[in-house]
């Protein structure tokens, strides 16, 4: 662990949803290759880039991801051929949606990385990470975490 | 009565005479000043009803899916009714929309083109007259006599345009079946300005914009319910597996809920504005709505509902799409 996270300070905490075929094997390549790179990432394995629906990334932002980042196969190498190519216009509009909304542009990332770019990925993990950090604690459009009083509020149960 | 109206009522009592519709859409007067609602007319005899100006700003293109669903338990054979509508530019277009993703048959609608000088914003007439209420419009060319608890006013269509209209930039109907001739506003030149002067805004501006104007939101769902292309027969907003959007009084939920639906129009949008008119809380919508459909245009060419030619821009794709959001590492 950092040493920040050992002095009680604050870790960017990053979902990363990978395609099965590609990203999510670059991903294991670099584990078993022995990569070193920051523990912030949580994977999620999605069957193809194409399989995500704009609202997970919303939903993500919403429950309190400090950043996303969404990976598949490189154009041209889907394996359903052109899933990610269909995706791509998908990421496109909606990078450029919440950046016109006023959400930090390092939030969100897309990237390409394929099965055999083990050191790709911990790199890319890395300048996500890093990005992130820059940016702080998300804030915009995170929900009040349940059981968390809003300022004001009598407590739960008083009379 | 305007000679547009003449025509309009006279071509509809014929197609209806010789029986090449069996119903039309249109609009009739509302029963307050300033407003129209929409009509079904089945019977010649109801032609009068319709009436053509202004104030028929709303979308007709929503009401038609339903009229071709299959009635349910039903044995006998299913004909499905032959539809007219009276279509601005922007109902054809949404028509044309919904052929395109099979929610309409092409050969069972008929599109009745008529001529739009654009649209009055009834919000504008209400705050041009101090707090007097209006009692009585009349229109005639271009001008509204208004009579109004403070005397009576002369309005014009230029002072009261609604901003969609001013920057529309398909006034007349595409494809339509039947023509009725008549001045039409010309296409708009210069669009997107309010989109573009909010990109120019910083990120932080931006943001507080957003939230200011969504926290006043009150989910009623009126922006869905008026859409035509909002035909899902369970909605993102409504479902329960998953719950995209949670049922406590929270901004994050109602931000979820714009992006989602906002989201949903890529490529489909036709700004008819529909949305914008219809919010109770005057959210400002359209500052909001109007960004895909120019991010689609700039980078897909696509431009929603112009023709029935052509695939919607996300239901596919060109190997030499812009990938210059795509972080490398």
């Amino acid at each position: 662990m950092s040493e920040a996270r050992e002095a009680g300070g604050w870790e960017p905490k990053i979902v990363a949803f990978l395609c099965n075929w590609c990203s999510y094997a670059g991903a294991d390549l670099a584990g078993v290759s022995r990569l070193q790179y920051p523990t912030n990432v949580r994977i999620i394995r999605v069957p193809c880039s194409g399989r995500i629906d704009p609202l997970y990334i919303v939903r993500a932002l919403q429950e309190g991801m400090d950043g996303v980042l969404v990976s598949g196969c490189h154009p041209g190498d889907c394996h359903y051929i052109s899933g990610n190519l269909v995706a791509r216009r998908k990421f496109a509009l909606l990078k450029s949606y919440l950046d016109y909304l006023g959400i930090e542009p390092g939030r969100v990332q897309f990237s390409w990385v394929s099965a055999s770019e083990g050191s790709r990925f911990a790199a890319l993990i890395e300048k996500v990470v890093e990005d992130v950090r820059a940016l702080g604690p998300a804030t915009k459009m995170v929900k009040t975490p349940v059981g968390v009083q809003a300022a004001g509020a009598a407590p739960v149960g008083a009379k | 009565m305007s000679q547009v109206e003449t025509k309009l009522r006279e071509t509809i009592k014929e197609l209806l005479d010789r029986g090449e519709v069996d119903l039309v859409v249109g609009h009739e007067a509302g029963s307050l000043p300033l407003r129209s609602r929409p009509v079904f007319i089945r019977d010649a005899a109801d032609v009068d009803r319709l009436v053509w100006g202004s104030t028929c700003s709303n979308n007709l293109a929503t009401h038609l899916p339903r009229l071709f669903v299959r009635p349910k338990n039903s044995r006998a054979e299913y004909a499905p009714p032959t539809v007219g509508i009276v279509a601005k530019g922007c109902d054809a277009r949404s028509v044309l929309g919904l052929v395109k993703e099979h929610q309409l048959p092409r050969d069972k609608v008929v599109i009745i083109g008529v001529p739009c000088a654009g649209m009055i914003d009834i919000r504008k007439a209400e705050e041009s007259l101090d707090g007097a209420r209006i009692i009585a419009a009349q229109e005639e060319a271009g001008t509204f006599k208004v009579e109004t608890t403070a005397g009576e006013k002369v309005l014009t269509l230029a002072e009261m345009l609604a901003d969609g209209c001013a920057e529309c930039s398909h006034p007349t109907a595409p494809e339509a079946d039947v023509v009725i001739e008549g001045d039409a506003r010309p296409a708009a030149g210069e669009r997107y300005l309010q989109v573009e002067a909010f990109e120019a805004m910083t990120a932080e501006e931006r943001w507080d914009h957003f939230t200011s104007e969504i926290s006043r939101c009150i989910r009623c769902y009126a922006c869905r319910q008026v859409c035509p292309n909002c035909y899902c027969v369970t909605c993102f907003a409504d479902q329960t597996k998953p719950r995209w959007i949670g049922a406590a009084d929270e901004l994050s939920d109602l931000m979820a809920f714009h992006i989602g639906r906002i989201f949903h129009q890529a490529g489909r949008c036709v700004e008819c504005d529909a949305c914008v008119r219809a919010c109770p809380m005057d959210i400002d919508l359209r500052v909001f709505t109007q960004k895909l459909p120019k991010d689609v245009e700039a980078l897909y060419g696509y431009v929603a509902g112009v023709s029935a030619e052509g695939v919607p821009a996300l239901l596919t794709f060109s190997e030499n799409d812009d990938q210059g959001f795509i972080s490398e590492p």
